[in-house]
């Protein structure tokens, strides 16, 4: 395709520039920790605010607006309580577990922002595997939210925990098979080099069956509507952190958020073109796009319900497997045989597949469950 | 080589966001799959019918607000009707047509919570549920001119109504009547043809219709499962005969189809409430009535379509000024009788959206 001979030369400008900007390896490696940090923790409260208001207005009322200006010190006052509050383990709980769970949460994630490119050289390793690092670290983060609903000694957070490793194994295969079709045109691993394959052309439009299972898929990995079965309010009251208290709740609160930032940043990376825009500054255009995706994703939580389990796992892999796999077929067949296409023809030509299959798959495709005999 | 698996045994309950109240359900899990549930009530026994006995009848009227306190003018409607009935005294034709509105007002409030937190239980975060909180205000605004309170009314007297409506209670209402069947259709706009609704309510929890008569169910939980049966029409009593109306039934009495009948029955409560507004008479709204009233020896039942089902209240009286015998027939509690066999074999989820399509209030079901 057109866009692939674009894209090596501005590679290596954008090499030149990561290496000399801040400048020496410790300064730089220091220098980005503290921009993640700093980054994760205040886009989580800026996030967690975000959500409230924007729930708020879409449900005919104000939202938080006591704390500050627009209730904009809310989630603040929200952390202090939480700071203040009651560190409490379980009697039964396996303690050592108990506590090591929030952070085996969090810090994978946070480890996510490692390779994603804020703009152009800002990022702390610019990983030629850089997907691939996402893939393999992402999937640690179930494994703390599994040691939480373990240790806690709790029936509801057991059941929680159950449900996110199935829906983890489930929905990890459909992400990683539409990461493969972006690879595929990119012809490489690296987050930078796939933001720069999308200069004149987003992902979005080229994968746009692609760009659907990704975001199904990591609005199931992050928990969100209509997939958070795991905290399930209604049902298993609130899923694994049901016996968390003070700091470590408020840090698995901030994983869970934290991991919706990183799918936000993800999906921007690898679909909407990344710091990529005209006339503003590029981190600007980042942060609009991570913003619009997080939108986004409150406005399908504040208006369609939940689903179940069965029903979960029947949509991973009867649904979004197979179409994942269709979706690569295609994007394979159009690299090696149309490698000259224009990129629009390719990308009319996907819009129309990605109508026909979803609306034909879902012909033939049934979501309920049965009743089952025992 | 099969694994070697356990039951699970799960308390739903007493205090948990989805009960509705205090009620628990002992469930029995095979991974998610309920094996055997049971039910368990009493956690807001607070006595009634025994504390009943011990009061006048017009003491009474208070505590049948706070059985199903969802709907308190529904509660009290069955108990002076019973004693009326009792006592042999009549009620002026502009009450009978004002306990009419508020009934009617009261079944739109029931079934607004009753459909929104049945959303809520498959998971909508909220939004359903406060849009219909929004017309709800409204009409407790409407009671709350006739009678200052907001949840437990008090509104009927023996004989009549409490007190005659303000001069600004008609036009309100006249606008409310206007607008709810578009805030109705607003609810369809975000409900109906949701998908993830349909796939989770569809076919689920069914009741059929040779079960749901024997455990004698009433109510919206019968009429979804085919059973055109509602007292208004079945029974006639106030001045129901008066109003056209249609009952609206379900076909394959699944989960979905109980919501289904709740909002088409809100429909039909905006007819009838047009209509008794048309023709609500001029007059008295109270019969004199003595305070400390002595019925006759005898019993007596008198049963209304309350928005739950059934409500029938049966007093015995030996000619004191306190009732023998109070008896509540409370339609939750009833319509609860066939939550085993709905659930079982069922998932853990279908088990809370069930019982939630079933509808029903704590404080009627414990009493």
């Amino acid at each position: 395709m057109a866009i692939l001979s674009a894209s090596p030369n501005s590679f290596s400008q954008l090499a030149v520039l990561s290496s000399d900007w801040p400048g020496g390896f410790w300064l730089h490696w220091v220098f980005f920790t503290v921009i993640i940090l700093a980054f994760v923790l205040n886009t989580a409260l800026i996030f967690i605010w975000l959500e409230r208001r924007a729930l708020g207005r879409l449900q005919v009322r104000l939202g938080p607006n006591r704390v500050g200006p627009f209730g904009l010190l809310q989630p603040i006052a929200d952390v202090l309580k939480l700071l203040t509050k009651e560190d409490m383990i379980p009697a039964k709980g396996d303690k050592l577990v108990f506590w090591l769970a929030p952070l085996v949460a969090f810090v994978p994630v946070l480890m996510i922002f490692a390779v994603i490119p804020f703009q152009s050289g800002a990022l702390l390793a610019d990983l030629n595997i850089g997907i691939l690092y996402v893939v393999a670290i992402s999937s640690v983060a179930a494994v703390g939210v599994f040691m939480a609903g373990w240790a806690s000694n709790n029936k509801y957070s057991l059941i929680g925990a159950m449900r996110d490793v199935a829906m983890l194994i489930s929905y990890e295969i459909p992400i990683v098979l539409s990461i493969v079709g972006v690879v595929l045109i990119t012809g490489s691993l690296s987050l930078t080099e796939i933001v720069g394959a999308q200069q004149n052309i987003p992902f979005i439009l080229l994968q746009p069956l692609g760009f659907l299972i990704f975001f199904l898929g990591s609005l199931a990995e992050s928990n969100r509507t209509p997939f958070d079965l795991v905290e399930a309010d209604s049902e298993l009251v609130a899923g694994y952190h049901i016996e968390y208290s003070g700091m470590k709740f408020a840090t698995l609160f901030l994983a869970e958020y934290a991991e919706v930032i990183a799918m936000s940043a993800l999906m921007t990376t690898l679909f909407l073109g990344g710091w990529q825009g005209p006339l503003l500054p590029p981190i600007i255009w980042f942060l609009t796009k991570v913003f619009a995706v997080f939108l986004l994703i409150v406005w399908i939580r504040s208006t369609i319900p939940r689903l179940r389990i069965d029903q979960v796992m029947a949509f991973a892999w009867k649904f979004l497997l197979p179409l994942a796999l269709i979706n690569l077929l295609i994007t394979s067949l159009q690299i090696v045989f149309w490698p000259e296409a224009s990129p629009w023809l390719i990308v009319f030509l996907n819009l129309v597949a990605m109508a026909v299959l979803v609306l034909s798959w879902s012909r033939f495709f049934r979501l309920g469950g049965e009743r089952i005999e025992v | 080589m099969a694994l070697k698996t356990e039951h699970f045994v799960l308390n739903l309950g007493p205090l948990h966001p989805s009960t509705h109240g205090v009620f628990r359900l002992r469930a029995t899990l095979d991974g998610e799959v309920i094996v055997d549930i049971e039910p368990v009530l009493g956690y807001l026994h607070r006595g009634i019918e025994k504390l009943a006995e011990g009061c006048t009848y017009k003491q009474n009227i208070p505590f049948t607000d706070r059985l199903d306190y969802l709907a308190s003018m529904s509660n009290n409607l069955p108990y002076v009707m019973a004693v009326e009935k009792l006592a042999e005294i009549t009620v002026p034709e502009r009450a009978e047509y004002l306990r009419v509105i508020m009934v009617e007002l009261q079944r739109i409030v029931s079934h607004l919570i009753a459909v929104g937190t049945f959303v809520q239980d498959l998971g909508a975060m909220g939004t359903p549920l406060l849009y219909m909180f929004r017309e709800r205000e409204k009409i407790l605004d409407l009671f709350e001119m006739v009678c200052g309170q907001r949840l437990t009314y008090n509104y009927m007297r023996f004989g009549g109504v409490s007190h005659d409506i303000p001069d600004e209670f008609l036009p309100a209402l006249a606008k409310f009547v206007d607008r709810m069947p578009g805030f109705i259709d607003e609810y369809d706009q975000l409900l109906a043809e949701n998908e993830i609704l349909l796939a989770r309510t569809k076919g689920v929890g069914i009741l059929p219709k040779d079960l749901a008569i024997n455990i004698s169910a009433s109510g919206p939980v019968l009429r979804a499962s085919g059973v055109k049966w509602d007292i208004r029409k079945a029974d006639p009593y106030s001045v129901y005969d008066r109003f056209e109306f249609d009952i609206p039934t379900g076909s394959i009495s699944d989960a979905y189809d109980r919501y289904r009948v709740r909002i088409e029955e809100m429909r039909q409560c905006v007819r009838i409430l047009r209509q008794a507004m048309e023709q609500l008479p001029k007059g008295k709204v109270l019969t004199e009535v003595p305070l400390k009233l002595r019925p006759p020896a005898g019993e007596v039942y008198a049963h209304i379509e309350a928005p739950k089902g059934e409500l029938g209240f049966y007093l015995v009286s030996d000619n004191s000024d306190k009732p023998y015998r109070f008896h509540i027939r409370a339609p939750a509690l009833i319509n609860l009788t066939a939550l085993r066999q709905m659930l079982i074999g069922w998932k853990l989820a279908d088990a809370i959206i069930v019982f939630g399509s079933i509808d029903i209030c704590l404080g009627e079901v414990d009493r």
